[in-house]
């Protein structure tokens, strides 16, 4: 009888922390929300085009990069569906397309692949460590004689499906082969190959990889200050005039170490549009 | 990691530690106090409760358990049927496996979550759902470890308090205040507060078509979700959506609200003790254990070893330019440290040591400083491990406070000890060992078995953080970890409260030169290593086949 007045008790309970918390509070937030310091940032920091606070792409209906326009971190575009790629730091085998079957590719690739894309479109080098010439992960599958010991038998270039020609000709004196789509090649070592990259590669690193949200409102300054040759070219302007914008929307490290300075793409991309407007030809 | 990096941990740190002092003792003054405020009064007459009654430790578990069946039943009922309720936006109301899934989620304080928000949740069920379980369950855990130390300073008694005045107390007194301002500020920083659907808006460039914009009451939830130790987010990218965390201020002060409450008690447990020296020495084991593995983490992350990081120059994967790399790592460390689980980056495409010290830290028994409320349960659990040890090892009568730790009382703290590690290892075996089990991993090879090793450590110790490749909206994770949430939550509190009843009975014992000293650097060291033994003995094999496999190839 008491354990049925407890549970009684604590369906009563329930409900009325529901009331106080549940109703009450989220409500008197949403109306505390109203004053007019707060709104703005209540409904979603809205502007004309979007909100400032969430990363827009910046391409065509084609999904080339619009030149005269700063480009975001490579996201995905849809807001209902966010969050981050999840692959982990040796993620670096493909899943290579077969018919029916459209394949995966692994992180290390999507990195190559969008390094390559950055750099054709900045017209700057796109090389980095770990990666193919033509935007692969740069990973063979070695076998061995013995299992992982032994001398090499055979070599595939995991990523680089036929009739590709693979990274390298061969390693440690075996011939290297491109990969068929479909082949199992789990018995295989994998083994990324580093190649001559420079460490510091030109395309930044915020450039080649997705973001947490998958709706990152910023890049970094070193990012924005590639993409503004580009930008200053199709607006017919000088360099110098929009690195100072760019210079206006870098927000710096809060206290001077909260954070990382960040460059709000929608707004430059806004603020060009209205200082220097692109020229109809 | 960069200068700007460190200076931001430490800042912070310092901050923490200069807030915990005021709110401690409010806190200590909050739940001592014999006079009700009018609201709390009017909840128990609506109950139907004595708030003057106390109850034993038998009477305190019943009436824990009975409010969270009776959470976790409403929970249910409310996911099921949200497609009935306003704002509701046009979300079917769930399924029942990831209804039940959800609802003991959240009830357990874990809020490991098999779903994405924006596309799920209806707002009344974010609010009046959700919200309402974020507040409930962190007071629950303050509530048994405010039984545990009424165990230890009482004696020659069988009363360990009153379970509903602790729960409304904890809520009316604590939470919401902090909360409603919190979530102010976070308002005027950026986060958004609305009972809008999703919107559609025109882009710039127009290339991509309209986009949508989510709307929600993120800026009542945000505060919450990060103080209670539940963690879930509005969004699907938690706290990395722009909405729920904006920029570098609105980061630091979500990590701030994270290990806020968890850190306050340990001053609370002080004043209580009527021992500030005692809070002090817990909170410098909490602080070697966290600044330990925070180094470990910015380290391992700083160096971007891997064959992914060295090919991109940086951890940057999964993380927001605005937080950079040391604000995710901090805030990271601080999600799985304080049991809250709270992410602004993905942890999967952390670099594999820096993932690892993430698991590692919830491991650790979430004690550095571990949840609201258990995080202090769970240390002072460790403490008198370190007790027993320390007084076998000198020859001395292991002794707490006053409190014998004789056989009896070891029996309790033994079997809370074993259950995190036991039920990690088997279900993660389990999961491992079966087909639907392995069909979730996102990853393949160790880091695949990291995966599912964190969602077992994740949800057996209320974290609810996750390696975010591994699906789990599926029949055999959505009921696993009902299981795994279940009892690594409630069957440590049966331990606890049993505990705490049998110290009460105690009659006073006498200080002696025979006690051993609960204080000083011996002490200190006794229980820090206490924590890495236990830690290090239950998990190292699993932690050597999963990021350590991973981060050494």
């Amino acid at each position: 009888m008491r354990t049925f007045r407890t549970y009684f008790a604590a369906l009563k309970m329930v409900i009325a922390l529901t009331l106080l918390v549940g109703v009450v509070y989220p409500l008197a937030t949403v109306a505390v929300a109203h004053v007019p310091f707060l709104h703005h940032q209540a409904e979603g920091s809205r502007i004309a085009a979007g909100s400032s606070l969430i990363g827009q792409s910046f391409t065509d209906s084609q999904g080339n990069a619009v030149p005269q326009y700063f480009q975001s971190r490579p996201d995905g575009e849809d807001p209902t569906a966010t969050g981050a790629s999840n692959l982990g730091p040796e993620n670096v085998v493909d899943t290579l397309p077969t018919p029916g079957d459209p394949g995966k590719t692994s992180l290390l690739t999507n990195v190559c692949t969008r390094s390559v894309k950055v750099g054709t479109l900045e017209h700057v080098s796109g090389a980095r460590p770990f990666c193919t010439p033509d935007g692969v992960g740069a990973v063979l599958g070695v076998y061995y004689s013995g299992g992982n010991v032994g001398t090499v038998t055979r070599v595939v270039s995991l990523n680089q499906a036929c009739p590709a020609a693979p990274f390298v000709a061969t390693y440690q004196g075996a011939k290297v082969e491109c990969a068929k789509p479909g082949e199992d090649y789990s018995a295989a070592v994998v083994t990324p190959i580093r190649g001559d990259a420079p460490a510091h590669p030109v395309v930044p690193a915020d450039a080649v990889t997705g973001s947490g949200s998958g709706l990152d409102p910023d890049i970094s300054p070193d990012y924005a200050r590639l993409q503004a040759p580009r930008v200053a070219a199709a607006r017919q302007v000088p360099v110098a005039e929009v690195l100072k914008l760019v210079h206006k929307h870098t927000s710096g490290r809060g206290l001077g170490f909260l954070g990382e300075p960040a460059v709000n793409v929608l707004q430059l991309n806004v603020d060009l549009d209205r200082t220097y407007p692109v020229k109809a030809n | 990691m960069s200068t700007a990096g460190w200076l931001q941990a430490a800042f912070l740190l310092m901050v923490l530690v200069a807030v915990h002092v005021p709110l401690g003792d409010y806190m200590a003054r909050a739940f001592t106090s014999d006079r009700h405020w009018r609201i709390e009064k009017a909840i128990y007459r609506t109950v139907g409760i004595d708030p003057d009654g106390e109850q034993d430790w038998r009477r305190y578990l019943t009436a824990t358990l009975a409010f969270t069946a009776m959470s976790i039943a409403a929970l249910f009922f409310l996911f099921l049927w949200q497609d009935l309720l306003p704002w509701d936006h046009g979300h079917p109301g769930l399924g029942w496996m990831l209804a039940l899934n959800t609802a003991v989620s959240f009830t357990t304080n874990t809020s490991w979550q098999n779903y994405a928000g924006e596309t799920t949740m209806g707002h009344v069920s974010v609010m009046a759902g959700l919200g309402v379980q974020a507040f409930a369950s962190a007071a629950v855990g303050l509530c048994v470890a405010l039984a545990l130390v009424r165990g230890l300073t009482r004696h020659s008694t069988k009363d360990l308090g009153n379970f509903w005045v602790d729960l409304v107390r904890s809520i009316v007194r604590i939470l919401l205040p902090i909360a409603a301002v919190a979530g102010i500020v976070l308002l005027a920083l950026g986060v958004e507060q609305n009972l809008h659907g999703t919107q559609l808006s025109p882009t710039l460039a127009g290339g991509a078509g309209t986009q949508k914009i989510v709307g929600g009451p993120v800026a009542s939830w945000e505060p919450i979700k990060l103080m209670s130790g539940d963690g879930g987010g509005f969004f699907n990218a938690s706290s990395a959506h722009p909405f729920e965390n904006p920029n570098a201020w609105s980061n630091g002060i979500e990590i701030l609200l994270m290990l806020l409450v968890p850190v306050a008690f340990i001053r609370t447990f002080g004043r209580l003790v009527g021992s500030l020296k005692q809070s002090w020495t817990l909170l410098t084991v909490v602080g070697i254990l966290f600044v330990g593995l925070l180094l470990a983490a910015s380290l391992a992350q700083g160096a971007h070893s891997g064959t992914v990081p060295t090919a991109v120059g940086g951890q940057t994967e999964g993380t927001e330019v605005r937080f950079g790399v040391p604000g995710s790592t901090m805030f990271g460390l601080s999600a799985t440290g304080s049991a809250d689980g709270a992410a602004n980056s993905s942890y999967d495409s952390f670099s594999s040591l820096g993932g690892g010290t993430l698991m590692a830290a919830m491991m650790l028994g979430e004690i550095a400083p571990g949840g609201t409320g258990s995080g202090l349960y769970g240390l002072i659990m460790i403490v008198l491990v370190a007790v027993f040890i320390g007084g076998l090892m000198v020859g001395r009568t292991p002794e707490y406070l006053r409190k014998r730790i004789g056989v009896g009382e070891m029996r309790y703290v033994v079997s809370y000890a074993l259950v995190a590690p036991t039920l990690i290892l088997v279900a993660s075996a389990i999961a491992v060992a079966l087909p639907a089990g392995r069909a979730g991993m996102g990853n393949s090879g160790a880091h695949g078995l990291s995966e599912v090793v964190y969602a077992a450590t994740s949800t057996t110790q209320s974290n609810g953080s996750s390696f975010g490749g591994l699906s789990g909206n599926t029949p055999f994770y959505n009921l696993g970890m009902c299981v795994t949430m279940l009892v690594g939550r409630y069957l440590p509190m049966v331990f606890v409260l049993a505990l705490a009843g049998r110290l009460a009975g105690q009659k006073p014992g006498a200080v002696t030169t025979g006690t051993l000293r609960a204080s000083g650097v011996n002490f200190v060291a006794l229980a820090t290593g206490a924590a890495v033994l236990l830690a290090l003995l239950n998990f190292l094999p699993a932690l050597s086949l999963g990021p350590l496999a991973d981060g050494m190839r």
